[in-house]
């Protein structure tokens, strides 16, 4: 797997497969990311469940926040972390304690850990490394469009009127997968002055 | 199912438009309002505190506006774009993000006059002081790096004389100095030169010019190549802080790597003000579809044209980078293979009274401030555009006392040397 670029065909089938996603790192922060991600992701109709031990006793968006990944009461298919690169192999490790194993773990924009999606590929889960799933969804169904972001997709028909609660199709035309010629030399500048 | 890229006339076509959700209407509608309704409060505090996507008022965004954007972010080759009023406005609203009071910018002293003015006068009053540095030199724009170098501006195809700009060796001077490289493409435009490909990490363009084509609509627009590290060393307060006006919001952190797109709406076009008429973005997007058509046909004419001037009785010089002996021409044949452009300058043996001569004679030429327009164009730079200059500085952006800068249009190339003969005969 290429984690300097997916091919959107790799983003596009765990949108669309994923039902439950866990969020390691989620605050009740009105202005942080996570809890923008969080109440998008739980619009558009994923089981979202909040993750932080310092907020256990809320609730975001009405879903109780629970300390760890072992404290959740159903399968989850997957585990989105909201936290800096060097706090991703703990949860990763914890992860991969579950059963049954999620199937996805997706690591949040500006995060990044090759050795933990080294462990959990072994494990045969799939791994998303510095994305949001928030901003994928919204370029896959086109959404995001209305704030003048390239898509990178294309299609002759007819677009929805997004509602509350509404799954989007995300299987409009792809064009150039995640890789344009600026994000390799985004990944490559950033290699080269870290 | 493998994803496949799309032509660039595929995507002048269709990138960004899709029928209309609750008509199916297939050409993208104007949505001429200025507001948008709310679903419920929620809705609305989700969308002013940036959490959702949607339309708010036309002065922070519009849906056809956004087809636009959408557009030419995909013919550039960025990862988002931000359409503004006019080429002025974007360039005021990219510096925004990027300077503060005594901060500097570097640029080609080949520019656009009108650019040169803004820098020069009405950016000084903002305290953002510019350092000139001369794109034929690279180790110019070397010289001019300070601590408080926070850009560099150039156009890759500059305005009057259609002379190319090395984008790469200019790019690895702002990868080095750590600052961002912006390119004007608007001479160009993305049919001939894609700067991003070649280190550029943010492109603006009048719109007015080639990409709406036909001489109709102001537009601007800035396009984001996501490319550049906003947060790196703190110099971008705009993209690294957080952001007062959205109760501590940090751009970069939340909108990734078309952060630079957000600031400018957001910051930018938000408090500044400068929005594009949703009339003028579909004026401009119906331009758009033919760009590839037209661009070609411009460049083409302009090569005929220019071949015809440099064997001309009357004419000492043709600067056009499509002809082989020209100092560009290899700069040409790297960046810009397809065509020189449409824009370049000839000097008359007669000097400055047979520049306005020439001007005046002309019968199919329009003798006119504008470039990039269907229509063949003619000015003489140094009694208009660039009369604001000292004779020194007009030699130096390309404007001196008998150049003479065409634009040549879209009609038939022997109408265009017929009359430019009788002209220059007469
Ligand atoms: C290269 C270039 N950049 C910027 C501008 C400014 O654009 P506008 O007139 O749309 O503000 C012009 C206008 O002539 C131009 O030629």
């Amino acid at each position: 797997m290429n984690h300097d670029a997916y091919d959107d065909n790799y983003i596009r089938s765990i949108l669309n497969n994923v039902k439950s996603i866990a969020m390691v790192g989620a605050s009740p922060v009105n202005v942080r990311p996570s809890y923008f991600a969080f109440k998008y992701l739980a619009q558009r109709g994923y089981d979202m469940i909040p993750v932080n031990p310092g907020h256990v006793g809320k609730a975001l968006m009405g879903k109780p926040f629970v300390a760890s990944l072992a404290d959740i009461d159903r399968p989850i298919d997957m585990i989105d972390i909201f936290r800096n690169s060097s706090h991703i192999m703990p949860v990763v490790e914890e992860a991969l304690k579950l059963s049954p194993l999620p199937k996805v773990i997706w690591m949040q924009l500006g995060a990044r850990d090759d050795a933990a999606a080294e462990k959990a590929e072994a494990a045969g889960l799939k791994v998303v490394m510095n994305r949001c799933p928030k901003i994928e969804y919204g370029r896959l169904s086109s959404e995001i469009s209305w704030m003048g972001v390239n898509s990178r997709t294309l299609s002759s028909k007819r677009a929805p009127i997004p509602t509350q609660g509404m799954r989007l199709s995300l299987n409009r035309t792809s064009f150039g997968g995640g890789q344009t010629a600026a994000s390799d030399r985004a990944a490559k500048n950033k290699t080269e002055t870290t | 199912m493998t994803d496949r890229l799309p032509g660039f006339s595929t995507l002048a076509v269709h990138a960004g438009a899709q029928p209309d959700p609750t008509t199916g209407a297939r050409a993208t509608p104007i949505y001429q309002t200025t507001s948008f309704v709310f679903n419920d409060a929620d809705h609305a505090a989700s969308l002013f505190g940036l959490q959702a996507f949607g339309n708010i008022y036309t002065r922070i965004g519009n849906p056809t506006n956004a087809v636009l954007e959408e557009r030419v972010a995909a013919l550039e080759g960025g990862t988002a774009a931000l359409a503004v009023a006019s080429g002025h406005a974007a360039q005021l609203v990219v510096l925004q993000q990027l300077l503060k009071p005594g901060d500097e910018i570097i640029a080609a002293r080949k520019l656009y006059g009108g650019s040169i003015n803004q820098f020069t006068h009405a950016f000084k009053a903002f305290g953002w002081n510019v350092a000139w540095a001369d794109p034929d030199e690279i180790e110019s724009f070397e010289r001019a790096v300070t601590p408080h170098t926070k850009a560099i501006f150039i156009e890759s195809i500059a305005n009057p004389a259609g002379s190319i700009t090395d984008i790469e060796a200019i790019a690895a001077v702002a990868r080095k100095a750590g600052v961002p490289l912006i390119v004007d493409n608007t001479l160009a435009s993305p049919y001939l030169i894609k700067p991003i490909d070649h280190g550029a990490d943010i492109v603006v363009h009048s719109l007015t010019k080639f990409l709406g084509g036909h001489g109709n609509s102001l537009g601007g627009i800035i396009v984001d190549a996501g490319t550049f590290d906003w947060s790196k060393d703190n110099k971008y307060p705009m993209l690294s802080e957080p952001r007062p006006e959205y109760h501590g919001i940090r751009i970069q952190e939340t909108f990734g790597n078309f952060a630079f797109a957000i600031a400018c709406r957001v910051l930018g076009l938000r408090d500044l003000g400068p929005a594009l008429s949703p009339f003028n973005a579909f004026m401009i997007l119906t331009g758009i579809e033919t760009l590839p058509l037209r661009m070609q046909k411009h460049c083409d004419n302009a090569k005929a044209v220019a071949e015809f001037l440099s064997t001309h009785p009357a004419v000492s010089a043709v600067n056009y980078a499509g002809l082989p002996g020209d100092k560009y021409n290899a700069l040409q044949r790297k960046y810009a293979p397809k065509g020189a452009g449409a824009v370049f300058t000839f000097s008359l043996k007669g000097g400055y009274d047979a520049g306005v001569n020439l001007v005046s004679n002309l019968k199919l030429f329009s003798h006119l401030a504008n470039v990039g327009d269907t229509r063949s164009l003619v000015i003489h730079p140094a009694s208009t555009t660039h009369s604001q200059l000292d004779d020194a500085a007009k030699v130096k952006s390309g404007a001196a006392p008998e150049v003479v800068r065409l634009s040549i249009g879209i009609e038939d190339k022997e109408d265009l040397i017929a009359d430019l003969d009788q002209a220059l005969r007469a």
